[in-house]
């Protein structure tokens, strides 16, 4: 029996080890302040799309990144900050998916979202040791050029008919078990994603309203409708990052946090206590930010080519 | 009727699709960070042996496939079918020319076979990794030839061609390895 034994080999431990202290300086040296918030609370993340650990005993759940927290800093004056912290997913274990993971999430006050993706683009090439610079695509734009049809028009019958002419392995089963959000995913996930440049970063930004989580929401205009000003980092079809400029308005973000408990229920998931803390330190004022979280066992991944996610992980979930 | 949801995929798993019984070889998962989770799956049709990629909208689910591998002794042919029967319940089974159609140059009387029985019915047959068989046919030995690695067809009892040495004689027990049909020695 060896499964004692840790997957990853001593040399990516120390590559972790070097990542971790690179990060580290990146950050010291633009005065960004290292923080830790609880990585167990008495609130969990509503998300409809991401699971909470629970603690059997009592009303303790697992942060699954630590947002929440990190924005009560925020809002209690915090300035720029980082923190570098294991979060837990309760879904399933895969190439790129370990239940616990390694997560850098970080916020630049005043900053734009578009000012962050740039700093962003600096750190991963600098961590990557890329030669190239990044593509920059909206989400609207990859779907019009690779798809022919436009993500925040295209009606349901549209999509439908798009994914099945264009994923023939996909086992669709009853078309109205698909919301529209369930198709835009199926079809940037085997269509989109494969199609970026292995060899560079992609940005994809401006998503549509149903995935804009706590971003800001850019109103409509005369030629534009409604966008979640959020963005995706990509390298290769890897994903590494998701950011946006922050929601910071205290009652749309009380409206968010409803939203997704609503349709927590309908998709009869678990129902989770909505975070009463972060809502009062909402109300009392957040600074206009923006923020990002990084998977870093994902990105040593990429930056020492590995395939799985369990050979940059000294002991993965199986094993665990 | 028994269902899969994908949380329960697993390699190994038997499931059925469009009437053909598969089993599952490869299960990943696909997740945006914000959005539906999918299960890309690699899936071997049972009957035809074939591998193709499926995915499912996580939270779906497959029917579950009545499908058994049983190991069991060969009996004989009958000109339609091929017989097999489980060493321990003496209970009896017919495959037809489907299911034997790899496996036929290998099989014998008596020898252990890994059946795969779909409701009931064999669907595909695996041989013994090594088989002993006689051979039935070839050249007489070349006397004072030492030649290295040096071989000669012949004909095992099943009616396998096979290459064997140039020292092995008509009449001789050999050993096989049925997945590459190569002659590895003389049997004892």
């Amino acid at each position: 029996m060896n499964d004692w034994k840790p997957t990853a080999s001593l040399n990516l431990l120390k590559q972790r080890a070097k990542m971790l202290a690179d990060i580290r300086a990146f950050f010291a040296e633009r005065n960004v302040l290292e923080v830790e918030t609880p990585a167990l609370s008495q609130a969990a993340n509503t998300d409809p799309y991401i699971e909470s650990f629970s603690l059997d005993s009592g009303q303790r759940f697992l942060h699954t990144s630590p947002e929440y927290g990190m924005k009560r800093l925020l809002a209690a004056g915090s300035g720029d900050i980082y923190q570098i912290c294991k979060v837990w997913r309760d879904e399933e274990a895969g190439r790129y998916h370990n239940p616990e993971f390694t997560l850098l999430e970080y916020y630049r006050i005043g900053f734009s979202y578009q000012q962050l993706m740039q700093e962003l683009e600096f750190l991963l090439i600098t961590l990557l040791m890329l030669k190239k610079p990044a593509n920059y695509s909206s989400y609207q734009q990859l779907f019009i050029e690779l798809l022919q049809l436009d993500p925040h028009k295209a009606d349901h019958s549209t999509l439908i008919d798009c994914a099945r002419k264009n994923i023939p392995e996909l086992e669709m089963g009853d078309e109205s078990s698909w919301q529209k959000q369930d198709l835009l995913d199926v079809l940037l996930t085997h269509c989109i994603e494969p199609s970026f440049a292995n060899d560079r970063l992609t940005f994809v930004y401006d998503y549509p309203v149903t995935q804009s989580a706590l971003a800001n929401i850019r109103g409509a205009t005369q030629t534009e409708v409604a966008l979640a000003e959020r963005f995706e980092v990509y390298y290769g079809s890897v994903e590494l990052a998701n950011g946006y400029q922050e929601l910071t308005n205290a009652r749309k973000n009380a409206e968010v946090i409803e939203t997704e408990l609503h349709t927590r229920k309908q998709q009869q998931k678990k129902e989770f206590p909505k975070d009463a803390y972060f809502l009062q330190a909402m109300e009392s004022g957040m600074p206009s930010a923006s923020g990002v979280a990084i998977g870093l066992d994902r990105l040593l991944m990429c930056a020492t080519g590995q395939k799985k996610i369990q050979q940059v992980i000294s002991f993965p979930w199986g094993r665990a | 009727m028994a269902t899969y949801n994908t949380s329960e995929f697993r390699n190994g798993l038997k499931f059925m699709l469009d009437g053909d019984p598969y089993t599952m070889v490869d299960n990943d998962i696909v997740k945006p960070g914000k959005g539906q989770a999918f299960n890309r799956v690699k899936i071997r049709n049972l009957k035809t042996g074939r591998t193709i990629e499926k995915t499912w909208k996580s939270g779906e689910s497959v029917e579950a496939a009545d499908v058994m591998e049983v190991e069991m002794e060969y009996l004989y042919e009958d000109g339609e079918f091929w017989h097999f029967m489980e060493p321990t319940s003496y209970e009896q089974h017919a495959a037809d020319s489907n299911a034997v159609a790899d496996v036929t140059k290998w099989l014998k009387g008596q020898e252990l076979y890994q059946v795969t029985l779909w409701n009931g019915t064999p669907l595909s047959i695996v041989p013994p990794n090594f088989i002993e068989l006689k051979i039935t046919d070839c050249d007489p030995g070349v006397q004072g030839n030492t030649a290295q690695g040096a071989t000669k067809p012949a004909v095992v009892e099943t009616g396998a061609a096979i290459k064997v040495p140039l020292f092995v004689d008509e009449g001789e027990m050999v050993k096989i390895d049925t997945r590459t049909g190569e002659y590895l020695s003389r049997a004892k």
